[in-house]
């Protein structure tokens, strides 16, 4: 029977010879050990120029200056939602974007603010929307990050995690069809990839070959529940397998890091070879949103990561050691992001409420479909 | 060997009109605005060389390539999320589900991103999700849906289904051209019916979507109905003209937006309504006519609104019980009575 003929590579009549499958997974940036009572730092032999890092510093300080700004601004009952913090995981979300062309795509996840400065959106759009205020992006239609802005590749999410994954495939595909050559970064939770649609996203992207580069976030918890109650696998960049495609496992807390493997990433996607999965290993230090209390967090792994595991420290202990720049210079770029906050800060609280009839506009195209007026009731 | 048995069956372009059946004028329309609009694109599970589970994209594959005919594996999620990304890039997807009863597994998709993208943030999405719904064909629980109502109540969807070839081509170009994501269900009852063939203009056409259409002009009852109960409606009416009964048909064509105006002059003129719809029941699309009947034409009514539609089962496959499952000429003809009595 034919299922029974052996087709393995060597026989000559076997139909199309394929090698079989590899797991491969890279981790050339994966997190290593340190010397005992030795900090941590980032790694050397980047290709970032001394003014890119300091690019770099500059988006790690505004995301963590605005993400503070915010939870200020919810104490004073501004914020309307939630607050979700990406505290400890900052150089992730801003490494991996800063190795995008501007014409490339990303579609972030909440834990992802400073993403969304890399690709150019301003700290006033954040803040404004945060508070729901009329000048914000959606108009107060939607909240935080959930807005896109397509001419910057700035596609928000929702709020169901793993659905960005297929709409970043066809974002691809489309570009395919329109002949441009962008890749697509999506992010993703340890939570996050345990959906449907993050499997049947990356599927379809790996079978069409697009050049979609998913960073799975493992920040160690979903809300409160840990990755081990979450996944049977223990890297994150295994389920690369699943999809035929290439793992890497990067140290999420180094910026250099999420840099360097994220370019090599986009650079293999751009040239025509496929999808990728990146793990970035980092730590969620604050809770799912601002009310929650940790309390399923074991007693001292906060502390232990804010003090020896911090990005930002990690990034400074870097720009000194290697004198990048002087302690004076990095104050002097976080007092200029902080003026920007506060500037910023200050237009959003300036803004009006949206006009509350502001609601019924915009489910269809309105020049074809009315307004969804409330109907009058027993009007003659 | 598998080529050239391919290329034997190549099929030639559809011709511009003539005689067609509703898959017939479906297949036209997607050729045409493929032709049209080099933007337009199709998606979806055996789409390509089979040309789907109904044909229905038969040789457009050979006609386009496998860039705008695109083969997928089964996922309904990645089907849609990926034909709303390429919508907001530009481009105009039609993806297709095997079998309407497989939209649940892009529901979410549908209804949070697709939906809601324009509202949220100006994400225009002008994408096409079509396919095969409806029962009567033996098919059981899992082939034989009708799901317009589980996306009545989410904002941002159009609803299309015709039951006639003219309207079948004159919607999937409507609902490709439309900057809104469309939903367009083909009952596939009706795909070959011999009864619906029919002469199709040359000339380039579309039907409006959110327009209804009087599929029977008449004086005393109005059954509000689509898709393939359009056909039981008019086989009832036709029996209760002999009667004297003059029944008015109206044919709905666009379920969301509905065409209001359409359902309430035609009761404003006869003062009867009744609603036939293929779904069950309860919670069916049934209930949202019934209410803005009474809501809004009240005064003109001389009987209450009544419905007839299937029962509250799932559709169960074989033919005694379908049968008993789904609404029949004799139902239409015992409801028109009782409201022509009341």
């Amino acid at each position: 029977m034919a299922e029974n003929q052996k087709q393995n590579g060597n026989s000559k009549r076997g139909p199309r010879r394929r090698p079989a499958f590899q797991m491969r997974i890279n981790t050339k940036y994966a997190p290593r050990k340190v010397a005992d009572g030795q900090a941590l730092s980032c790694i050397t032999g980047s290709s970032l120029t001394d003014r890119q890092m300091l690019d770099l510093y500059r988006y790690l300080k505004l995301t963590r200056l605005v993400e503070e700004r915010i939870v200020n601004l919810y104490r004073q009952t501004k914020v309307v939602g939630g607050v979700y913090r990406s505290l400890g995981q900052e150089a992730t979300a801003v490494g991996s974007a800063y190795a995008l062309r501007p014409d490339d795509f990303i579609t972030p996840i909440i834990r992802d603010l400073g993403a969304c400065f890399v690709k150019g959106i301003r700290p006033r759009e954040i803040f404004a929307q945060y508070m729901a205020k009329a000048w914000g992006p959606s108009g107060g239609k939607d909240l935080n990050v959930h807005f896109g802005y397509m001419e910057k590749g700035f596609i928000g999410p929702i709020s169901h995690l793993g659905d960005m994954i297929p709409v970043m495939t066809g974002i691809l595909l489309g570009a395919r069809l329109q002949k441009k050559d962008i890749v697509g970064l999506a992010y993703i939770g340890d939570g996050g990839a345990s959906t449907g649609a993050f499997y049947e996203g990356m599927n379809f992207a790996a079978v069409q070959k697009l050049p979609l580069i998913v960073i799975a976030e493992h920040n160690q918890y979903a809300y409160s529940t840990p990755t081990n109650m979450q996944t049977a696998v223990r890297n994150l960049a295994e389920k690369a397998a699943a999809f035929g495609i290439s793992g890497y496992i990067v140290d999420g807390n180094d910026v250099i890091a999420c840099y360097e493997v994220t370019k090599q990433a986009v650079d293999y996607a751009r040239s025509g070879r496929g999808a990728v999965l990146i793990e970035a290993k980092t730590y969620r230090r604050k809770g799912h949103a601002e009310h929650d209390d940790q309390r399923y967090v074991p007693d001292g792994e906060i502390d232990w990561w804010e003090k020896h595991n911090d990005p930002v420290d990690r990034f400074e202990r870097f720009l000194l050691d290697k004198k990048i720049a002087t302690k004076e210079k990095l104050d002097e770029i976080t007092a200029d992001a902080q003026r920007e906050i506060d500037e910023d800060s200050e237009w959003a609280e300036s803004s009006p409420m949206p006009e509350a009839e502001g609601a019924v506009y915009g489910v269809f195209d309105n020049s074809i479909v009315p307004p969804a007026f409330r109907p009058k009731v027993l009007e003659n | 060997m598998a080529t050239a048995a391919k290329k034997l069956s190549k099929l030639e372009r559809p011709p511009r009109g003539g005689q067609a059946t509703i898959v017939e004028a479906i297949r036209q329309g997607l050729w045409e605005e493929m032709e049209r609009d080099g933007t337009v694109f199709l998606i979806g599970e055996d789409v390509g060389v089979y040309g789907g589970a109904f044909k229905v994209t038969e040789g457009l594959i050979d006609h386009f390539g496998k860039e705008r005919v695109i083969d997928t594996p089964i996922a309904e999620a990645a089907i849609v999320g990926a034909a709303c990304g390429a919508a907001l890039m530009g481009l105009k997807p039609v993806a297709e589900f095997q079998f309407i009863d497989f939209i649940s597994c892009g529901f979410d998709m549908l209804t949070n991103y697709a939906a809601k993208s324009r509202y949220r943030w100006g994400g225009s999405i002008p994408a096409v999700f079509r396919g095969p719904c409806g029962s009567g064909v033996r098919s059981g629980p899992f082939h034989s849906l009708n799901a317009e109502s589980f996306f009545l109540n989410t904002a941002g969807l159009k609803i299309v289904e015709p039951s006639t070839a003219y309207d079948a081509k004159g919607l999937i170009k409507a609902a490709i051209r439309d900057p809104d994501p469309v939903l367009y269900f083909e009952h596939k009852k009706l795909y070959r019916l011999p009864r619906l063939r029919e002469e199709l203009p040359e000339d380039d056409y579309i039907v409006e979507i959110g327009k209804a259409r009087i599929a029977r002009e008449g004086r005393d009852v109005s059954i509000i109905t689509f898709g393939a109960q359009v056909l039981t409606a008019l086989d009832a009416a036709e029996e209760l003209e002999k009667e004297g009964l003059d029944v008015e048909v109206i044919d709905l064509r666009t379920l969301a937006p509905m065409d209001k105006e359409a359902i309430l002059s035609s009761v404003k003129k006869t003062s009867r309504a009744l609603i036939l719809h293929e779904a069950s029941l309860t919670g069916g699309i049934g209930g949202e006519i019934s209410a803005i009947i009474s809501q809004e034409a009240f005064e003109w009514l001389d009987a209450p609104v009544l419905r007839v539609a299937s029962i509250d089962t799932p559709v169960p496959y074989s033919p005694p019980l379908e049968d008993y499952y789904l609404p029949q000429v004799k139902d239409v003809l015992d409801a028109a009575r009782k409201l022509a009595a009341y």
